[in-house]
């Protein structure tokens, strides 16, 4: 199992997290077009290799988390 | 020609071959004569240029090569794979044919997927062992039932043989399926679709990289596509590990690593790659005629011609691009088997495996040209793929040939992300491949 460093509860087991997927920038509510709401929404990057996600602890302190995590090795570091 | 070209092989000219037809006669030569089958294809040097590369060597790649070259003629062509045929996807399922999708779409693609499948067998000379021994998904509550109502209509207008049944019907199916009321999950109805089965995936892959083959169609295992090359919005050629090629068209087949390879070309993809697992038990009598589903259970279940239970389950929790297995999807799976049926708890697990899966957003395939001229994408095939390898490879060679898709591949589109046509599977395509 792989374990995920939580900065309010220390590493704990993926198990206990909901993967949320990679960082993607919103778009600026006050200009996007539709098109662009559509690629936020459904387009990702993919990557193989490290990669910026948000987790949610849901059997924790409940609170969304930025992990790095690399998608082959799938070894992690805390980001904040 | 570097490889088996042995004295009992017809014709040889211009790269092209009539390959030995296998028959029940040819199986009793060889058996007297006790002399080598011939190899089922050839492996040859690659040239710099192809009219046609194809980018992946499972399912969907090969049948798309076998289709270019048997209905348009088209066998300048070159099928590569990173590793060897069938070594993805293709050769890792769990091998599900059905076509009781959820939208009209969806079910008129399978469909004609599975009427393909039926008479592939002859068509490849080579028995791919379809057996079509009925596929059942099971409704433990009331909304999943009526998801399946949903699903039998619309399966029935479109021609598909397909019905609701009830726990006395299922029992009658499947005895050792507990269809009692105290469990957990009491069992409530099924979508019962008589045409679904299980079949060989790695005799579909082999068949047509054979038929490929003897069309003259060139397949290069070990041969990784490290770039492709564009100019004015156009493909011009692949970079490989083996050599540059040039050629004007490119057909991504390459499932799990296919927004990799799109990304070569500039082409950005609404999919993400998460590791789908399965198990397989020692083989028993045969017990279990039909493929059983549960959506809630998050596990399926069929026993294969050998005699072992092959299980299969959702993706994994996140995304991966690793094919390592997991405790925590052997413990998973176990408890969910033995809740349908607890009369195999004393089998024993041989092995489990993962593959990497390519998802969508709305659980159907990406299919057709992309802003990049001549680079093709037949991708999206989730955890659900097999079953669609020969009518893709169809409408691929048909949109190739004729440089647009037709009408059967319309809707799968990459366009319709941006235009918000989304065509929404994941109620027939979830847990249910
Ligand atoms: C455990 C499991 C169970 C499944 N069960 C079912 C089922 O019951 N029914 C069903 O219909 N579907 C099922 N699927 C889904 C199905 O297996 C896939 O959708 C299907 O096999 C995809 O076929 P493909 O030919 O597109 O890709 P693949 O067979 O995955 O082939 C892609 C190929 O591309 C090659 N490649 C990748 N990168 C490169 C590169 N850079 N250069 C060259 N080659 C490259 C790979 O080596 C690979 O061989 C299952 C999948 C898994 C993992
Ligand atoms: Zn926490």
């Amino acid at each position: 199992m792989i374990q995920l460093p939580c900065p309010w509860c220390g590493p704990r087991n993926a198990s206990e997290f909901t993967h949320h997927g990679e960082v993607t920038p919103r778009p600026d509510v006050g200009t996007a077009t539709p098109e662009e709401w559509r690629r936020y929404l459904y387009f990702r990057q993919n990557a193989n290799g490290w990669v910026d996600e948000n987790w949610y602890h849901t059997a924790g302190c409940r609170r969304f988390i930025r992990v790095r995590r690399h998608t082959t090795s799938n070894e992690t570091e805390a980001t904040r | 020609m570097s490889v088996g070209n042995g004295s009992h092989r017809a014709g040889n000219r211009n790269g092209k071959r009539r390959p030995q037809r296998y028959s029940a006669f040819g199986l009793f030569k060889r058996g007297l004569s006790r002399s080598d089958w011939p190899r089922v294809w050839q492996e040859r040097p690659l040239k710099s240029t192809y009219d046609v590369v194809i980018i992946g060597g499972g399912v969907h790649g090969l049948a798309t090569a076998y289709y270019l070259a048997a209905n348009h003629g088209i066998t300048n062509v070159a099928v590569l794979d990173k590793g060897y045929l069938g070594g993805g996807g293709s050769g890792r399922n769990t091998a599900i044919l059905r076509s009781n999708y959820l939208t009209p779409e969806g079910v008129r693609f399978y469909d004609r997927s599975l009427h393909l499948y039926e008479n592939l067998a002859s068509e490849l000379n080579f028995n791919v062992m379809f057996s079509q021994r009925g596929h059942m998904t099971l409704a433990h509550n009331d909304n999943s039932l009526r998801t399946l109502r949903w699903r039998a209509e619309v399966n029935k207008l479109q021609g598909v043989d397909s019905e609701v049944i009830d726990p006395a019907q299922i029992k009658e199916l499947v005895p050792y399926l507990d269809t009692s009321t105290d469990t957990r999950y009491p069992i409530l109805g099924a979508l019962y679709h008589p045409p679904g089965g299980i079949i060989r995936h790695d005799a579909v892959v082999w068949g047509y990289a054979r038929a490929a083959d003897a069309h003259g169609v060139h397949l290069h295992q070990n041969t990784e596509v490290t770039g492709i090359e564009t100019a004015d919005g156009r493909v011009t050629g692949v970079r490989t590990t083996k050599g540059d090629i040039s050629t004007p068209v490119v057909v991504n087949c390459t499932a799990g690593w296919s927004s990799l390879i799109s990304d070569m070309a500039g082409v950005d993809m609404p999919v993400t790659t998460s590791p789908l697992q399965a198990a397989v038990t020692e083989p028993v009598k045969p017990f279990l005629g039909t493929v059983v589903v549960s959506g809630t259970l998050h596990v399926y279940v069929s026993q294969t011609d050998r005699g072992e239970l092959v299980f299969g389950a959702s993706v994994d929790p996140f995304t991966s691009y690793s094919m390592r297995g997991s405790l925590e999807f052997a413990e998973g799976l176990a408890g969910h088997v033995l809740e349908l049926m607890p009369a195999v708890s004393k089998m024993r697990l041989l092995r489990q495996w993962a593959g990497l899966c390519d998802m969508t957003p709305d659980y159907s395939p990406i299919m057709g040209p992309t802003h990049v001229d001549g680079f093709h994408v037949d991708v999206g095939w989730g955890t659900y793929g097999f079953k669609a390898g020969p009518v893709s490879g169809e409408a691929m060679a048909d949109t190739v040939a004729n440089g647009r898709p037709p009408e059967i591949i319309a809707p799968f589109g990459i366009d319709r992300f941006e235009m918000g046509q989304l065509v929404g599977e994941k109620g027939a395509a979830a847990v249910g491949h």
